[in-house]
């Protein structure tokens, strides 16, 4: 296995739980979590396919996970924000009795 | 495949997988605070610097922080004693186990990976910037505009209606 | 091997007598490294590099914490400890040997965990504390060719590894169960991150001259001297403004007085450590001195030059001298700030940060600009010192607006 398939697995890992987390916990803040994980497994594949991609000087890989992170922070304020006006609305910040559309 | 790269990732991906099912909000998200270093140093190892003090920056110095705020705010901090998982969980995990094997299968059996064995490369601080300010200066600015309509609107958000302020001060 | 040896003898024998003094510990350390296989080099540097910071701070920390108690008491009106000397002997050193009894105090009181405290996180706290304050000291230059390691973006590692302080007080004042450690925690949290803010844009400045994220380069442009005065960056008006604004922003980052509000006594008793004692509390009051000391000295690097002097005709004294003295000379500032000014209360903290410092560093951003464009003109000094005192003006009016201050009135007990 080369250098490149083991960060391409590691991701394809971090992905997955990040995913699984995402997708079968009840909390709000997991889920948003599992997100970013799952944000995080993509800028490992960016890194490692720019590390030893055939282009390396071009440093694009570097530079859309410099692009990304900056992204995720804005991903992470606005989501916990909302989570926490869902927490003031319905006194709760589990996913699954959050139904009503109407506040 | 050196030993460095074999034990960041283990702890990265051990500490992902106890985020993901710690049953106290907080020790996941102390966990998630792992990861994200683990991270940095994998991207240390793949010769990025720049990459990985900026995601320790933001992450464990940031993102993290936020997310703790956000579990005491909302009072998730104490540990539950109902069920942690949603109803649908089996599915869930069954897909996610589904994708990682396309993915593994597809990593492993891919004929158009480019060949290994290359140089590292640099890459300078200088020549991050001097690409942020030449080539990449559009979505630079971008990114600026994003993150103060992400700021404002966090803030917005967050904020209590006047008219809502007396009730919903105590649950 | 010997030859080695014998080359780094040679090399150290045609240096004058000053290069002598100031290269001393490099050329012990390459020394020891021409006596070592090769393969084992870069661990035995590392291994002694980590060795001298261990050795050399916590010894300024003992001295330090000896030298504020006499500064308050001298502040505050009475002695301070002045007993404490060599052991066994009527050798009194004015109560500098005060530091010994404290560690053995410390070190040996009894470690109480609370009952209700999540135990695994109560005892990582102040390691993940002391971790993150001890790898800041790896970028910092010393002196000449004295940095341990010397990253290509120093400077943002300095600042990544700061955050992960943040993390460790959340931990302690988590962990222990306790609703002063919470408010503590929260509190240490919401100020850290606010002055985070001021902190690293007025270091932008510096970096917007340079043109380089490197330590050691930062030193190297302040290292010029005009009429026997330096360069330093603090002797321009952007700098003078980026170095106020550090240092206060410095001050905050590192719980000191006037604000010390996470570890108001009269408040919350002790903030994030009340849970603390023994050695965890002593592992947390070194990780705060500590990291006050690393952060002074990313200040010394950025503003005042690093370790270089600040006159010509005394390049003489070896760098790591000036280091340590402009950083103690800081920490002796710190301890008459501690000594003078009252805490500051939870808004005027934040109004502080938010309205008066984060505006005031944009507008330095700015000036720092407008400097490097200007050219080698003297009307440069003119236009940005205009600019900044304006923005001084302006924004301390402000944020004073709805405060009238009155002449002062005294009501006494009756």
């Amino acid at each position: 296995m080369s250098p490149l398939q083991g960060c391409l697995l590691v991701s394809a890992l971090l992905f997955a739980i990040g995913f699984a987390g995402a997708v079968s916990r009840r909390h709000a803040i997991l889920a948003l979590v599992g997100i970013e994980l799952m944000l995080n497994a993509a800028n490992l594949n960016f890194i490692a396919f720019w590390r030893y991609g055939a282009h390396p000087e071009a440093l694009t890989g570097v530079m859309v996970v410099i692009f990304s992170i900056a992204i995720a922070a804005a991903e992470a304020a606005v989501g916990l924000a909302l989570i926490i006006a869902i927490y003031r609305q319905y006194k709760t910040s589990n996913l699954d009795e959050v139904k009503d559309l109407k506040g | 495949m050196s030993l460095p790269f074999i034990l960041i990732a283990s702890v990265t991906l051990l500490a992902a997988a106890a985020a993901m099912s710690l049953r106290n909000l907080v020790h996941c998200a102390l966990a998630l605070t792992v990861t994200f270093a683990g991270l940095a140093a994998l991207y240390l190892n793949l010769d990025a610097q720049f990459a990985g003090f900026a995601q320790i920056l933001v992450y464990v110095g940031a993102v993290a922080i936020l997310i703790v705020f956000a579990i005491l705010l909302t009072r998730s901090g104490d540990t539950p004693n109902q069920a942690i998982l949603a109803p649908g969980w089996i599915y869930g995990i069954a897909i996610s186990a589904l994708v990682f094997t396309a993915l593994g299968w597809a990593v492993l059996n891919s004929s158009a990976l480019p060949k290994p064995a290359a140089p590292a490369p640099e890459a300078t601080v200088k020549n991050i910037g001097e690409w942020l300010m030449s080539k990449y200066v559009l979505p630079l600015e971008v990114i600026g505009l994003l993150l103060t309509a992400a700021m404002i609107g966090a803030v917005i958000i967050a904020l209590r209606e006047m008219k809502t302020k007396m009730e919903g001060d105590r649950p | 091997m010997s030859d080695r040896i014998q080359q780094v003898i040679e090399a150290f024998k045609h240096l004058s007598l000053v290069d002598k003094l100031d290269q001393f510990f490099v050329v012990l350390k390459q020394l020891v490294l021409a006596g070592v296989p090769e393969g084992w080099q870069p661990l035995v540097s590392g291994l002694l590099s980590v060795a001298l910071v261990l050795g050399v701070f916590p010894g300024v920390f003992a001295l330090i914490t000896v030298i504020e108690r006499k500064g308050l008491g001298r502040i505050q009106n009475r002695y301070g400890p002045n007993r404490v000397g060599i052991p066994f002997t009527k050798i009194r050193l004015c109560g500098f040997g005060q530091f010994i009894p404290d560690g053995i105090k410390s070190l040996t009181k009894e470690d109480i965990v609370p009952y209700a405290a999540d135990h695994a996180v109560h005892f990582l706290a102040p390691i993940v504390m002391l971790i993150p304050v001890l790898l800041a000291y790896a970028v910092l230059p010393f002196g000449r060719n004295m940095t341990i390691a010397d990253y290509d973006a120093g400077l943002l590692f300095f600042f990544a590894v700061g955050g992960a302080v943040e993390v460790s007080v959340f931990m302690a004042g988590w962990s222990s169960h306790n609703k002063y450690s919470l408010l503590g925690a929260m509190r240490a949290i919401a100020q850290m991150v606010s002055y985070e803010i001021p902190l690293i844009l007025s270091a932008v400045t510096v970096v917007m001259i340079v043109g380089s994220l490197k330590l050691t380069d930062i030193v190297a442009h302040q290292s010029d001297y005009t009429c026997g005065i330096a360069h330093w960056y603090v002797f321009t008006p952007w700098g003078l403004a980026g170095c106020l604004l550090f240092f206060i922003a410095a001050l905050a980052e590192s719980n000191r007085c006037p604000f010390d509000l996470p570890e108001a006594e009269s408040e919350i008793i002790a903030g994030y450590f009340t849970e603390y004692s023994g050695f965890k509390f002593a592992l947390f009051f070194l990780g705060e001195y500590l990291g006050m000391f690393a952060i002074i000295g990313l200040g010394i690097t950025l503003f005042l030059g690093g370790w270089t002097s600040p006159v010509s005709f005394l390049t003489w004294i070896p760098s790591y001298v000036w280091f340590l003295a402009k950083l103690v000379a800081i920490v002796f500032v710190f301890i008459w700030i501690r000594g003078t000014l009252p805490r500051l209360r939870m808004d005027q903290l934040m109004n502080l940060a938010w309205k008066f410092m984060l505006p005031l560093a944009l507008i330095n951003i700015l000036v720092a600009g407008v400097w490097h464009f200007m050219g080698h003109d003297w009307q440069r000094w003119l236009v940005c010192g205009a600019i900044i005192s304006g923005a001084y003006i302006g924004l301390g009016r402000g944020l004073m607006q709805n405060q009238k201050l009155g002449k002062r009135t005294y009501r006494f007990a009756e």
